[in-house]
């Protein structure tokens, strides 16, 4: 039951409840809040997962590199979310206690696949009820499945050294996984993720990556990334951020399979090389245009 | 008398032999001969037939060779009661598995749900389980998982009472890289071996090759010295 006040349809008071058309309201709302949230982008790269997100900065008291926007759920898988940070701090939780619970069943680490599954039922279950609201929230899930043979955990031993026994040569599996989950419980698996008040901007950047092609490797995704996130802050209002980055690698890369913040010089180049290359584009802009009027 | 060793009392004093006498009066036993081994290409199930309650066969041409998936198989010894449902979950699990995430489960998935279940009710079980399976990711795989619910993962597992014969036939005769021939006829050898020694095993010799192929069965009968018939799908 709801009351129904002398503005609007009231089809908006309560989740649970859908518009004679066909729509959640409570469900648009939840993606208003997410679209006023500080940039987060993932890129897929041939040999690893890159996150990252604006940090917008509310207070000059806060901390400088505290606070931080992207969680590690498990060892192999990351999450950055934009919209109402404590919805986001709950999802993770919740992703927290499903890998752990996938460990528990099956003595090994969660498909990225299988955690954006269960993850993205968790966010649906919140659109169906009167008593709940939906998540404020768009994460985006950031993983590596191992390449590597899977031991049980726990298990004692080992079988024969050649020939079966757990080792097919040249047997591909594993590999990197992205996937980003709205407030609807809507989710889809990506190349490149963008989410947040400069979205627009950034899908726009993550198209020209050419990410289809699988040949972005993951040294220059944390590049592009960076990059991705100034561009999208470009015409913002809010002038100080700070840029949050995490990164899953292959078994044999630089995170040996683990998501881990950049390290500080690494991001600090980046940074300066994002920076550059705004300050290039401007400057290519203008060449441009003289080169346009030479044409006849 | 209440067994020195203990209350859970699922070994003998030995620690090898399973205590008979922790079985309800009348429940069904696999004292067993089981095994089961890599090779080339995949794996090789073998188990003899014989299901008996106390001195009396229950059962001679029992197939203790389980399917919990297309190409996941497992060798049951123990409670013949236990050992089914046990095998009925973890089947239940991986055909789940199957379809939730769109992809075979793994031999190492099965094994994890079958070390769970035995080991967290280690106390009401009675069940000694070898598992073998073959996956395209890591090809074929053997774990044992005997009485308390630890896990192993073998080149070849054996198991049941009637294994406790073959520990030097097995140990002598293996070899890393066998054909499917030569597979075969270990397994059958080893297992003719113990039925011949041990007075709880016995019946035909079942098998099942596990490889890219999928399952195939074999059987093999007393009449002609367990040389036939073979392949039986």
């Amino acid at each position: 039951m709801f009351y129904v006040t002398s503005i609007g349809t009231g089809y908006d008071l309560s989740n649970s409840v859908f518009s004679p058309d066909g729509r959640n309201f409570q469900v648009e709302y939840a993606v208003k809040a997410v679209e006023n949230g500080g940039t987060a982008v993932g890129i897929r790269c041939k040999d690893g997962v890159v996150l990252a997100v604006e940090k917008i900065i509310t207070s000059k008291l806060l901390k400088p590199g505290a606070n931080k926007r992207i969680a590690t759920v498990d060892r192999h898988v990351g999450i950055v979310s934009a919209g109402l940070v404590p919805d986001g701090r709950h999802f993770v939780s919740r992703a927290r206690d499903e890998a752990s619970s996938w460990r528990g069943t099956y003595k090994g680490p969660i498909p990225t696949s299988a955690l954006a599954n269960r993850l993205g039922g968790y966010v649906q279950a919140y659109t169906l009820y009167s008593s709940v609201r939906p998540f404020g929230v768009t994460a985006i899930v950031g993983g590596w499945d191992t390449e590597a043979e899977l031991p049980v955990d726990g298990q004692v031993g080992t079988g024969p050294k050649s020939g079966s026994g757990g080792k097919v040569e040249g047997a591909k599996a594993g590999g990197p996984g992205l996937y980003m989950i709205e407030p609807s419980g809507l989710y889809w698996g990506y190349y490149g993720a963008a989410t947040g008040k400069g979205r627009q901007a950034a899908k726009a950047e993550l198209e020209k990556l050419d990410l289809s092609s699988g040949n972005l490797s993951l040294a220059d995704g944390v590049k592009e990334a960076a990059r991705i996130i100034y561009v999208a802050h470009e015409d913002s209002k809010d002038k100080d951020f700070e840029l949050e980055m995490t990164w899953i690698s292959s078994v044999d890369g630089p995170t040996k399979g683990r998501h881990e913040e950049v390290p500080k010089e690494l991001l600090e180049e980046a940074e300066k090389a994002a920076k550059r290359a705004l300050e290039g584009d401007d400057e290519e802009e203008e060449d441009k245009g003289q080169g346009e009027q030479m044409e006849e | 008398m209440v067994a020195p060793h203990g209350t859970s009392g699922m070994l003998g004093e030995d620690g090898i032999h399973v205590d008979m006498n922790h079985l309800k009066s009348g429940e069904v036993n696999l004292g067993t001969s089981i095994m089961a081994i890599n090779f080339k290409d995949g794996v090789i199930l073998g188990a003899d037939s014989r299901t008996t309650t106390g001195a009396y066969i229950a059962n001679r041409v029992t197939d203790k060779l389980t399917q919990v998936h297309d190409t996941i198989w497992c060798c049951r010894s123990g409670s013949a009661a236990d050992t089914q449902a046990v095998a009925d979950i973890v089947s239940y699990h991986l055909n789940m598995y199957g379809v939730t995430n769109a992809e075979a489960p793994t031999t190492q998935v099965a094994a994890s749900l079958f070390q769970e279940l035995c080991y967290e009710n280690k106390d009401a079980l009675s069940a000694g389980i070898i598992l073998a399976g073959w996956d395209a990711r890591h090809g074929g795989q053997v774990y044992s998982i005997p009485l308390g619910g630890s896990l192993h993962k073998q080149s070849f597992a054996i198991g049941g009472s009637g294994s406790t014969y073959i520990y030097g036939y097995t140990d002598a005769h293996w070899r890393e890289q066998m054909t499917e021939e030569e597979g075969i006829d270990f397994v059958r050898s080893a297992l003719q071996e113990a039925i011949k020694w041990d007075g709880s095993s016995g019946g035909v010799i079942r098998l099942v090759v596990l490889t890219k192929a999928g399952a195939v069965r074999h059987l093999y009968l007393p009449d002609n010295g367990y040389t036939g018939p073979g392949v039986t799908n």
